[in-house]
This record gives structure tokens, sequence and C-alpha cells, in this order.
């Protein structure tokens, strides 16, 4: 088996070595990197906060506060500088990230980059430091966060520009970013683990940015409970890990693994199993999935960013980047997959029935991110951190285009003071032709997320499902065969209920009402540009990452454009330990008796007619789907949202959510609130009742022997007196 | 020695019950002062049986029967200074 991972292994690094030159990758400015969304944090911060009590101040002396120009006319800066500075340190941020990644090419990436900056805590054996962390895998997150996060700023400026609390939402939205890369930038899990927490805080804080009202700051409360759960699973498990490896840093865990487990035993399946509970706390995957579609209640912007583009995918990269440990242990990946399978099958069908715009979104993100668990799950490490990548690009692009179409509706009904719901999709119709940019990019995204060939999510969705069906051998074989099954019909289903929204927002007859049609509007520039670059990455950004055969097969040689398996090869040297270590227990399990196997035969696996055949089935179906489902769409009565007939039957139920939020209610969150009650009332009380008893008895007998203080010095004497007496008469002989 | 011992007995009696149920400050600090003077008269006569320590204790507690006076009368007078009277009935603030 040694002889086997020895191979296994310079055959991999062969294939690198080949491809990569010997400089050591020199990292610039790392630090400011993540310091630039902090400084912009704390600018804004105070902005805020002199904003707040300026408006506040306009409100007491009855002043009306207008939120461009302030209360005393002409222009208030704290409006305008966080215009300029929340986009702008993300810019920065942003270039900084490029210029690494720049300098990251040509480089040698087999060991990554550890910057330690100074040691946090040391105490007994743990040492724990401040480092980065700078290797593929970081570098392609941190490309996401500070590129789509830079747009989804400067969409925000356009969004958000109306609203009191502005400068406030730039500085969490810069708080967020600085977490954000403080978690995938991080060297060890301490570090992670503060990032982690570090963005549950900043989407609390988001989710219920308008906390006045009640709906929306309980959403955030939810959303931070739930979490909490996770990461209590991913406490225990980074403890598991100290007691086994002494240490918390990456590259020593990563290093020492295979030493230090045995492969499926029982200490790496607890913990990888601890680890998926943090997990899918943090990337919404059942059983904890239930915060993601109440997160909606945050604004547009904030839903694209955090809640589909970075915050939820955290989940998927800290399997990636501890996928040794899931390769060592078979049931935790086992787990991972069906979870991810179960998750993308469940939350599709929620997504086909529900009305608001934003909870189609929400529950069509939990089911992809549901997608990405299973390519981490199936093996696919690579495979999942590109659809993560790809499905940044389309869901923030579909939310955004979401926000953009709400925008003009809330215009539109704030125009003439109705009271209807801005994101009911009853209420829209036609929109196409009041906002054709949008319209055009959204039906990208859609095309996108879909799995449509060539766009984006073709090629990533359709890798992850071909692993499932390629990953059907060894002990697990049939369950894999069942998750590739669920993920396909997951697809289909996605196709389905994209293009339903897109036909409920965009086409047919317009349902908003007479007057409020005049009042619709394409989105300003701040909003459509950022919506066409992420149009553009929703098309051309899957082309970076096209398996071999589909290259060369499916496009005539394919020499002609500019695709290639660049992701794949990129992210190997992070993932190419866990990828040995699977295939090596394929291999000593006897899965494969008789065939050749080589570093990476799983991805060229037969199955079936092979990927070529799969690519075109999966692709066709899903294009048939969306034709389906836009030629009949045309002939649905879809009535305004106040006069629809209540649902019933299966569509009440799915629009219901099976049920799920009051199911939990029922076994989790009333029995825990009436034991908590009879707690409190019995238990909590009765010890109340005790201490406060003794404290009462003394101060009692302290009230009765102060009666005694007569303060008459005639009395004070005589008792002197009398007690010496009584003492002469004991003491008499 | 019994006779003075008898006497010494008689006048702390007078003495303890002047203390116990006379109001007047003045007198109860004069019956204090039987009292201890009893003790004296007590001392000096067990010092004729016992070698010359009672005496001795004698000017111990002359003396600090003296600072005693010296301290019990300053306090009457502040007292009266503030009451205008010297009948311990009426100081009764010192409670509870």
């Amino acid at each position: 088996m040694a002889s086997a991972v020895v191979l296994l292994a310079q055959g991999g690094q062969e294939v690198v070595e080949g491809s990569a030159a010997h400089a050591s990758f020199d990292p610039l400015l790392p630090g400011l990197i993540v310091l630039l969304p902090l400084i912009g944090f704390l600018v804004n911060g105070a902005l805020a906060l002199s904003h707040a009590k300026k408006s506040a101040d306009a409100v007491r002396v009855g002043e009306e506060y207008d939120p461009h120009t302030g209360s005393g006319g002409g222009r208030d800066l704290t409006h305008t500088l966080p215009s300029w500075i929340g986009p702008g340190v993300m810019l920065g941020a942003f270039i900084l990230v490029l210029a690494n990644f720049a300098r990251m090419f040509g480089a040698d990436l087999h060991d990554p980059v550890v910057l330690e900056y100074w040691t946090w805590m040391a105490t007994g054996t743990l040492e724990v430091s401040v480092s980065l962390q700078l290797d593929p895998l970081s570098m392609i997150m941190m490309l996401v966060i500070t590129g789509v996060g830079f747009l989804i700023h400067v969409f925000s400026v356009g969004y958000m520009k109306d609203d009191v609390g502005y400068p406030r939402y730039f500085a969490y939205l810069n708080l967020f970013v600085f977490f954000m890369l403080v978690l995938v930038m991080g060297a060890n899990l301490p570090l992670l683990f503060v990032g982690w927490e570090g963005v549950g805080l900043c989407s609390y804080l988001l989710i219920g940015f308008w906390f006045g009202d009640r709906e929306k700051s309980d959403a955030g409360k939810k959303a931070f409970i739930v979490n909490r759960i996770g990461d209590f699973g991913f406490l225990i498990a980074m403890f598991l890990l100290f007691t086994v490896f002494g240490t918390l840093d990456f590259v020593a865990i990563n290093a020492g693994a295979e030493a230090s487990l045995v492969y499926g035993g029982a200490m790496v399946t607890a913990i990888t199993l601890f680890m998926l509970l943090g997990a899918s706390g943090k990337s919404a995957q059942i059983p904890l999935y239930v915060w993601l579609p109440d997160a909606m209640a945050g604004p547009t912007p904030v839903s694209a960013l955090i809640h589909a583009a970075t915050m939820v995918t955290a989940g998927v990269y800290l399997v990636a980047r501890t996928s040794v440990l899931f390769a060592l242990s078979p049931v935790g990946s086992v787990t991972v997959a069906g979870i991810g399978a179960a998750t993308a099958l469940f939350a599709a069908t929620i997504a086909l029935v529900q009305t608001d715009i934003k909870k189609v979104l929400a529950y069509s993100t939990v089911s992809q991110l549901g997608y990405m668990f299973l390519g981490v799950g199936v093996g696919a490490y690579a495979a999942g951190v590109f659809h993560l990548m790809t499905h940044a690009f389309f869901k923030a692009l579909l939310f955004l285009g979401s926000g953009a179409v709400i925008h003009s509706m809330h215009h539109a009904y704030h125009a003439t003071h109705s009271h209807e719901d801005a994101q009911d999709m009853r209420n829209m119709g036609g929109l196409r032709r009041y906002m054709p940019w949008t319209a055009l990019f959204m039906w990208i995204a859609t095309l996108a997320i879909a799995g449509i060939w060539p766009f984006a999510g073709f090629f990533s969705k359709d890798e992850i499902i071909w692993y499932a069906g390629a990953s059907a051998v060894g002990p697990f074989a049939p369950l894999y065969t069942v998750f590739w099954v669920v993920a396909l019909a997951a697809a289909m289903l996605t196709a389905f209920y994209m293009t339903r929204m897109m036909v409920m927002t965009f086409h047919g007859a317009n349902r908003t009402g007479e007057e409020e049609r005049g009042h619709l509007h394409e989105a300003p520039l701040t909003m459509t540009v950022p919506l066409s670059i992420l149009a553009f990455l929703s098309i051309f950004g899957g082309w970076i990452n096209v398996p071999e055969k589909i290259r060369t097969s499916f496009l005539g040689g394919g020499g002609a454009l500019p695709m290639s398996e660049w992701l794949h090869d990129w992210l190997d040297p992070v993932v190419h330990a866990a990828v040995v270590v699977r295939e090596e227990a394929l291999v000593a399990a006897g899965a494969l008796a008789g065939q050749e196997h080589h570093y990476g035969f799983l991805e060229h696996a037969p199955v079936g007619g092979g990927e070529l055949t799969w690519a075109l089935i999966s692709t066709l179906l899903a294009a048939a789907v969306v034709a389906g489902t836009f030629i009949l769409g045309a002939r649905w009565a879809i009535r305004p949202a106040k006069e629809s007939a209540p649902l019933a039957g299966v569509k009440k139920l799915l629009y219901d959510k099976w049920y799920v939020d009051e199911f939990y209610d029922a076994v989790v969150v009333k029995p825990i609130l009436g034991t908590s009650r009879f707690l409190w009332r019995w238990i909590d009380r009765g010890i109340d009742f005790v201490v406060g008893g003794v404290g009462g008895v003394t101060k009692g007998v302290g009230w009765v022997g102060s009666l005694v203080q007569t303060g008459s010095v005639n009395v004070y004497a005589f008792v002197l007196t009398a007690g010496v007496l009584v003492i002469l008469w004991f003491t008499r002989f | 020695m019994n006779a003075v011992l008898a006497l010494s007995a008689v006048l702390f009696a007078i003495g303890t019950l002047g203390v116990l149920v006379r109001r007047n400050a003045i007198i109860m600090f004069l019956c204090i002062e039987l009292q201890l003077n009893a003790v004296n008269l007590a001392l000096v006569a067990f010092s004729r049986a016992h070698g010359i320590d009672g005496q001795i204790f004698v000017f111990f507690v002359m003396t600090v029967a003296a600072a005693e006076a010296a301290v019990g009368l300053a306090i009457i007078i502040a007292i009266f200074r503030h009451y205008e009277t010297v009948d311990v009935g009426s100081f009764n603030l010192l409670k509870w």
C-alpha cells in the first residue's frame, strides 16, 4: 500500500513538474488585502456613527431628514463618502489579489506559502499564530470574494443610496469581506474560525439590517442561532484534531494525516462528521438549511454577496481545505455526498412553487450548495470548488438582477403609495419590456444555472454529476448511483423552476397595475454594469475547466477556443493527497480489479456511454425542460398576489416548505422553550426561593435581635448586671 | 476582716442598685464611683491577708477611675449642652 502511494504521488508530481517552473511564489502585500476592507469598515463605521447622530438630531428637532443632503442642505459627506470608500477598498483588494494571482503563475505551488505575523496564543502545547496561507485554493476564493464582492459593492451604491442606514450598510459589508478573507486566508483552524464567526456576525447584522421590522430581526437571530449549532460541531472537530495532531495548522494536519489517522478509523470519521455538522450549518445543508431562506430578509445585494456567492460556500471550502481527512474517512465522505444530494433535490422541490422571487433564488442556492457538497463528497474536490466559483458568478447575477427588479417594483409601488408585495412574482410579469437589459442578463444566468452548454454552470454541475456516477465503485457503490440519479433529477427541477421564475417575472402580460406600470424603469448604470460583467463571467467562466474528452470531441478539437482543464490542474497541489488516498483505498479494496489505474483514474472511469454521451444527454434534457417550461409558461393564468386563490394538495405542501420549519418548531424549539419555562418556573424559582429564604430568615432574626437594643442606658446596665449575676451563680463553686 | 468585706459588699450593692434605678446621669456616675471604691476597700482588706498586691491594684483602679471621671463628666457635660437634661431616659437614639 505504501509503495502504491509513492507511485501515485510521483505520477502526480510529474504532471505538475512538467507544467510549472520552479521559482517559489513571492506574495505581494498579502496583509494589505485583508487590511483594506478592515480600514473601509473603520472609516465607514465612523461615518455611520456620525451619520446616525445627525439623523437622530434632525428627527429630534422635528426636521425632515433627507439622506442625500443631510439636514442642513448641501452635500452630506457621511452619505457620499461611503459610496467611494466601500467599493474603493474592494477594488484595491481585488487589484492586489490579481497581482498575487499573476505572481502565482509559473511559481512552484507544491507547498503553500504561509506568512506568520505574530503569535496569537501559546498555552501549554497549543500554539496558534496569526498567519496567512496563500495557495491555489485560497487564491481562487480570494478572487471570487474580492472580484464578485467589488461588483456587488458597486451595485449596492445604486441599490441602497436612498436608505437612511447607507454608511452603516457599507461598514457591515466591508467588515464582512474582511472576515471572509480571514476565513479563506487563515493558515490554521482557529484563525479560520475567527473568520467563520465573523462572517456569521456580519450575516446576522445584515439580515437584520432593517431591524425596525420584527420579522427581519428575527430572521437574523434565526440565522445566528442555527449557525451556532453547526459551530458546536466545528469546535468539537477542532478539539479532536488537536488531540490527534497537537497542532491546528493546515499544513501540519494535511502532511501528518495519513501517518496519524487510520483509514476509515473511528477518530477520523468522528472528526469529519463533526466538521460536516459545522459545514452544513454555514453552508445551509440539511438539517441546518432553514436559516438561509429566511436570510432573504436582508437587502438583496447582501443576499447576493453573503448568502449566495461567498459566506455560504465556506463549508465547501472547509471540506476542500481538509480534503485529506475526508478522503481518509469513506463514511464521512459518503455522508457529505448524501447530504449534498438530498439537499440538492429537497430544496429544488420547494423552489418549484415559491412565489417570492428571492425565495426561489434562496432555495435554488441551497440546492446548488447541495451540488457542491455532493462534489466534494464524491472526491471531486476541484469540481466542487469549480461549481462554487461559477455559482458565485451566476447566482450573484441572479440575485442582483432580482434586486434590480425589486428596486423597480418598489419604486413603482412607492410612487403610487401601494402596499403590494414588490417581491411577489405574481405581481410582476412582462418586465422585459421595461428592463430589457436586466432580463437579458438574468436569462444568461438562468441558462447557466440550468446547465445548458456552453454556459458556466454546465461545465461545473455536469462534472459533479459525472463524478457522482463515476464514484460508484467500492464499498458504497449503490449509494453513489442513487446520488447520481438524484443529482440528475434535481438538475431537471432546477431547469424548471428557474425558467418558471423568468416566465413569471419577465414574460406574459404585466400584472403590476395600470398606474404603477408607468413608474417601472430599467436599473441605473451602477447596477447594470456589474450585472453585465457577471453575465460575461456566467457565459465564459466555465471555460477554465473543461474536461479533456469534451474539449476534444464535443468541440471538434477545441483548439481554437480558450478552454482547458486549467482549474483542475491549478487546484491539484491542494487536493492531490486526498485524491491519492481515495483512489489508493479503492485499489486496495480490489474494487477495480483488472483495470489499469493511474493518478486521477476516477475522473476517466467508464460509466455508461462515457462522458460525452452523458454531457449531451444532460444538456439536452435541461434544454428541453427550459424550452418546455417557457412554451407552456406562456399559457399559465397567473393572477396578482391579492387575487390568487390559496394553494392546495402537493403544491401547498411544497409552498409551505414541507413544513420543516413547523416540524423544527414542534420538535426542537417548543420542547426547548417548554423545558426552559419549566426550569425557570420550578427549578430556577425554587433555587431563588431557597437562597432568598436564607437571606430573609437572617434578616428576620436580625430584626428580632435589634429589638433588644432599646437605646436606654438603664436597660443595658440591668442586663449587664443580671448577666454578671447569672455567671456568678453558675461559677459559684 | 469579715466586717470590712461585709461593708465592701454592702457599698457595692448600693452602688449597683443606684446605677440600675437612678435616672440622673450624674447620680449614676457617682454610684459607679461608689462601686469602684467598694472594690478598692475589698482589695485593701485582702492585702492584709495575701500581701501587698491588693494595694497595688487599688492604685490602678484609682488611676482608671480618675480617667473615667474625666471622660465621663466631659460626656455628661456635652450631653447636657445638647439636651439640656441629664436624664438618661431621654437619650435613646442609639438603638437599631
